[in-house]
């Protein structure tokens, strides 16, 4: 398994959905050696991880929208590297790993890895499969991006033997964009190990917004990175017109990126910078709490392969809206849904839920229903299904 | 001894809400019909059942009055459907006068509104009940002497009303828990009553036809009138059978390909082959037969889904608001005087709006989302909550604006 990233070491929710989907393979009977480009805790009893890179560094981040990375080490100093040697470092040193290491099939998860699964199949020639958690398109916000990118996500899923991608969603832009065969991609929806999501405790972190709620005011709440592939600016402007019906309302910003600043100007300009709160990257509790603390949990996302985030605030007690452009919305049935561009509805829908106790209610109830049956289960089955199909016609 | 088919069939439409956002509240009164006839919804479907069902449906029963002096059977349609017709398909109304015009069709009352004010509102369903029979009397001639409520939500209370009412007969569902061992196929006596007859519907027939007919993995499918009419002449303890359900069974729930007015077209030749066999009206039903026994039904039952209660409608939090809160508004609404302002906030009380906000089944997504224009319980929800604050806006303001 080439991966880029592992809770706690992990910038979204790629990490997340590597490491559940590797834990629920495990105990579907597979052996996972798990190769990151940088050394790693915890260990687990489950698989196997593996550095391929420097021992000392602790992460690895997209530094510049992914043109550069940056590695940050253990004594806290950072360097820099562009993405063209990245991609050759650690390409080498898995291809160098895979002389050693015993596998039957290669899984590996985005265009980061995807150079040096190639490289590791070149070496000893055991099936490639591709699990594509997002694409350059999705990223990019648009149909630009990065050519090297672009390149390295058309080459792979060609040469690969299988395609799993996140969504419907997914699968279709694969297509459209890089003339991948419809029968190669198969779409195994993302889920949450919900045994795996830390409860609440009685205190909530937002003693502010607790406050403000006791006096009449209502909380949105969004998590994630503060980029263009989010669609903030959408929710901002929604909020502007939600903040005319309802003026007791705040709006929640849990993450950061390189849209911030842009996102802050915006709600100065349409009237209601003193109704967004900017509360950065977190973890760990104040990251709970800032689902617990919402009314509503809104994914205004232009583009979302998945999109994990409704699942968790459903977890934590509170309903969502989220955009239609993303992979959730084809299976989360009990949330609100909203072309991302209609900021006019998005801002009815918001405005409804916000005055109706009912509707809060039902919404957050049956989500709660609905959460609890999730989990990796089917998906790890029907990924040891492909495992075993590619093995045996390898070893034919 | 005779025996006899008592055939109900019931049509409605409801008036379905346009896209109504928060920010139409206070600037648009308009929730029922857009400008744009492509995004007509209740034109749309309006015509689209009247072409599958109402109009081949309504020929094939004029037919069969016409070749067979003993078929007969009852209707009820409801105002907002009377209204739909007037407006876009008034041919579909006059093929509805032709059929009672025989004299073999029965016509019974209910909520011109299709609501479920009985439980909310006692003078306000009584309005409702007056405004249907006059509307009735007005078109068809007919005085209805039978009456059923919305869904056929019914109750001893219910059944109690009617018969200070004058009513000779009500309907409801032959829900087996209530019967315990009796069987639908007699008349009874509802609890606490002294004239009115009580009609229960023999679900399992009606749904044969009604739910079953089309389904092929049901193992009695295909069904033929051979096979059916057999079945009830093999049922030997019964004075009736209570043929109830929706008037859209006919090519709307059940389509044409799969030989639904072909069944229809042999039934009444197939039943009336055996001597004794004949159709009834309420009417003739309830004048041929004394009660069996008395039925109490203390609680509500419907005939809808498998719990035969009103959850459909009610059973979560957000129906729960949507239903209080237009009922919430009764006097000032009325003491408005205003009649578009009345009218519009009876559409709203119509049950089908609180059957789309239904969240039962719809992690299986079944039938419920099958009728609903919505894409889902929770939109339909907001849509409805607009257009209320839009009413109540309306009613505050009566005499100021327009």
């Amino acid at each position: 398994m080439l991966g880029w990233e592992l809770p706690p070491n992990n910038s979204g929710g790629l990490g997340v959905a590597c490491l559940q989907l590797s834990k629920a393979l495990a105990s579907a009977g597979a052996d996972i050696e798990f190769v990151l480009p940088h050394y790693h805790e915890p260990k687990y009893d489950f698989m196997r991880v593996t550095s391929a890179l420097r021992h000392g560094v602790r992460a690895i981040v997209s530094a510049k929208a992914y043109e550069s990375f940056r590695y940050l080490l253990e004594d806290g100093s950072f360097f820099e590297v562009n993405m063209h040697d990245q991609q050759e470092a650690y390409a080498q040193m898995v291809g160098h790993l895979a002389e050693s290491l015993e596998f039957d099939v290669i899984h590996a998860h985005d265009w980061l890895t995807f150079r040096a699964a190639l490289l590791a199949r070149e070496k000893k020639n055991r099936p490639l499969i591709l699990h594509v958690h997002s694409i350059e398109r999705d990223r990019a916000g648009g149909p630009d991006g990065n050519p090297f990118v672009r390149e390295i996500e058309a080459t792979s899923m060609l040469l690969a033997d299988h395609v799993i991608a996140v969504s419907e969603r997914t699968k279709q832009m694969i297509i459209e964009d890089y003339n991948i065969p419809a029968d190669k991609i198969e779409v195994v929806h993302n889920s949450i190990d919900i045994a795996d999501m830390e409860p609440l405790d009685e205190q909530n972190a937002y003693r502010y917004f607790a406050d403000m709620k006791s006096d009449g005011w209502k909380v949105i709440a969004n998590v994630g990175r503060l980029t263009i592939q989010k669609g903030l600016p959408h929710l901002i402007q929604a909020t502007s017109e939600v903040v005319k019906r309802c003026p007791k309302t705040m709006l929640l910003f849990v993450g950061d990126g390189d849209q911030r600043d842009e996102l802050l100007e915006l709600a100065a300009e349409k009237g209601i910078g003193k109704n967004v709160v900017f509360a950065g990257f977190l973890r760990g509790k104040q990251w709970r709490d800032a689902y617990a603390i919402a009314d509503l949990f809104v994914m205004p996302s232009v583009s979302e392969p998945f999109g994990l985030t409704p699942f968790e605030a459903a977890g934590y007690g509170t309903s969502s809206l989220i955009s239609k452009q993303s992979g959730v919305a084809e299976v989360f049935k009990n949330c609100l849904k909203v072309d991302f561009w209609d900021t006019d509805e998005m801002a009815n829908q918001i405005v409804s839920v916000l005055q109706n106790q009912g509707l809060r209610e039902t919404l957050t109830d049956n989500a709660w229903q609905e959460y609890q049956s999730l989990g990796w289960g089917s998906a790890a089955d029907r990924i040891m299904e492909r495992y075993r199909m590619f093995h045996e016609k390898a070893m034919a | 001894m005779s025996k006899a088919i008592v055939l109900y069939l019931h049509a409605h439409q409801p008036w379905r809400l346009r896209h109504y956002t928060i920010f139409d509240a206070a600037q648009s009164h308009n929730y029922f019909d857009t400008d744009n006839q492509d995004e007509n919804a209740n034109q749309r479907v309006l015509k689209k059942v009247a072409a599958k069902s109402y109009i081949p449906t309504n020929a094939k029963l004029k037919q069969l009055l016409d070749e067979y002096p003993e078929f007969k059977l009852n209707l009820s349609i409801t105002g907002l459907l009377i209204e739909q017709l007037e407006k876009w398909a008034p041919e579909v109304l006059v093929s509805f006068q032709d059929l009672v015009a025989t004299g073999r069709v029965e016509i019974a009352t209910e909520t011109y509104y299709h609501s479920l004010a009985f439980f909310y509102n006692r003078d306000e369903f009584e309005r409702q009940v007056q405004q249907h029979s006059e509307k009735i009397q007005q078109l068809f001639g007919q005085t209805p002497k039978v009456i059923r409520n919305t869904e056929l939500a019914y109750n001893n209370e219910l059944a109690q009303w009617a018969d200070q009412a004058g009513y000779k007969g009500i309907l409801a569902e032959g829900w087996d828990p209530i019967l315990g061992w009796r069987s639908p196929n007699f008349m009874y006596r509802p609890v606490g009553t002294n004239n009115i007859k009580l009609l229960l519907k023999n679900y399992r027939i009606s749904d044969d036809i009604a739910f079953r007919f089309g389904n092929s993995e049901w193992e009695q499918w295909p069904l033929t009138t051979d096979k059916f009419t057999h079945w009830l002449n093999e049922t030997h303890d019964a004075d009736i059978f209570n043929l109830f359900m929706d008037y859209e069974t006919f090519g709307e729930h059940q389509w044409e390909d799969k030989g639904i007015f072909d069944f229809l077209e042999h039934l009444p030749k197939q039943w009336l082959s055996r001597p004794g066999n004949t159709f009834m009206t309420f009417g003739e039903a309830i004048d041929s037969f004394e009660p069996k026994d008395e039925i109490d039904m203390p609680y509500t039952v419907t005939w809808a889904d498998t719990e035969r209660d009103l959850t459909a409608w009610n059973g979560n939090k957000m129906q729960q608001e949507a239903l209080s809160a237009v009922y919430s508004i009764s006097e000032q609404i009325m003491g408005s005087g205003d009649l578009k302002l009345i009218d519009d906030w009876r559409r709203l009380q119509t049950s089908d709006h609180f059957y789309y906000m239904c969240t039962k089944w719809f992690n299986d997504g079944d039938v419920h989302a099958y009728f609903s224009p919505y894409g889902s319980p929770y939109d339909a929800f907001i849509n409805f909550m607009n257009v209320y604050h839009d009413l109540v806006w309306r009613s505050s303001k009566v005499g100021v604006y327009q």
